[in-house]
């Protein structure tokens, strides 16, 4: 990998904590909101199905994590294992498409 | 020269106040640490000590120091586990209770006893293009350099490093980044960076940007709180990061 894509992953990766944070923080309100009030899994489907703000807020969510979480274990894999290269960059990929095909799965479950 | 012993290993850690209990790291990658009793003095600093056991407990021991008086960068060591310049530190600072640990810096490899080979940590600064390069000859005006513009102040936070390696001793990155260049030298490009004379600014971003440059920076901030001369290497290689983030973005490197 070149050193000018090693800056934009780390830029990404940056970028993307910032999303994650503001994500982080409506998700939690959301859970808190629905224990509190006591929603059922019927009544929090009733306001998820066919919302396109909440699939649209859901979907950024998990196209941050798919960016931010690959890369973060890139390096943790490069400093805890000595293990670097194509194949490393290859695994972050992998992991990068994996978590973004789950969380979309997850994601249109409530959705659709 | 007296024909004192060192006294045995483990001879225990109750120092009196008349004599320190010393424990130095003796032999290569392979050793061990030694005992040694040394008289206290006033105003004693480490080297002074690690002095006094290889003058007269010990001529053995290797060590490196130079100049004595925090200039030349040459007496860093492990001291009770932090890196220091031995040179300025005083005894009375770092073992009140009377016992000192003194070990080879770390990150380094290990000549013999508290000698490392700085080869690497100065090839490293020669990587990140430590180097000035200008443009001008001998016969263009001066360059005009305002001391206070930011960049003149960025280079006035940088400039004082001695080349110790007392914070590459304590990067944890390092540790796990063999190839990572360290603070010292990061340092020392953004200095650099800062040099509105210099001309080789793409380049030397671009040997400093990534995986082994300032990108693998975890902020743990080590290095500052390790520098003798209360460098920040952190917040200079917080600015490489942006900068070459910004270059990388507009195609320049």
């Amino acid at each position: 990998m070149s050193v000018r894509a090693q800056t934009l992953i780390w830029l990404a990766q940056r970028a993307s904590a910032a999303v994650l944070a503001l994500c982080v923080m409506v998700h939690l309100a959301t859970m808190i909101y629905a224990v509190k009030s006591g929603l059922s899994a019927a009544e929090i489907l009733g306001r998820t199905r066919g919302n396109y703000a909440w699939f649209g807020f859901y979907a950024l969510f998990v196209l941050a994590v798919a960016v931010h979480a690959p890369i973060g274990l890139r390096t943790v894999i490069a400093e805890s294992f000595g293990w670097r290269g194509t194949v490393l960059d290859a695994l972050t990929v992998a992991t990068g498409i994996a978590l973004a095909l789950w969380g979309m799965r997850a994601v249109l479950g409530v959705f659709v | 020269m007296s024909n004192e012993k060192p006294a045995a290993t483990g001879a225990g850690s109750g120092a009196s106040r008349a004599a320190l209990n010393v424990r130095v790291w003796r032999g290569a990658g392979e050793g061990s640490f030694q005992t040694y009793e040394v008289p206290r003095q006033e105003s004693q600093t480490v080297l002074d000590v690690v002095t006094h056991i290889q003058r007269v407990i010990d001529p053995s021991l290797s060590y490196r120091f130079a100049c004595r008086v925090g200039v030349c960068g040459s007496c860093a060591m492990n001291v009770n586990g932090k890196a220091r310049w031995t040179c300025r530190t005083h005894v009375e600072k770092v073992a009140a209770d009377g016992n000192l640990e003194i070990a080879p810096l770390s990150n380094l490899p290990v000549i013999k006893d508290l000698v490392t080979d700085m080869k690497e940590f100065f090839d490293k600064w020669a990587r990140a293009r430590g180097r000035f390069a200008g443009a001008r000859t001998r016969d263009d005006d001066f360059a005009r350099v305002m001391p206070d513009s930011p960049q003149r102040r960025n280079v006035d936070a940088g400039i004082e490093c001695i080349g110790c390696g007392a914070c590459y001793s304590a990067c944890d990155v390092v540790q796990s980044n063999p190839a990572y260049l360290g603070p010292a030298a990061l340092n020392r490009a953004w200095t650099l960076h800062n040099d509105v004379r210099d001309v080789m600014r793409v380049e030397r971003l671009a040997s400093v940007a990534g995986d082994a440059g300032c990108h693998a920076c975890h902020t743990h901030t080590s290095c500052s709180e390790r520098c003798p001369k209360q460098i920040s290497p952190t917040l200079g290689i917080a600015g490489l990061k942006r900068a070459a983030a910004v270059a990388a973005l507009s195609g320049e490197i």
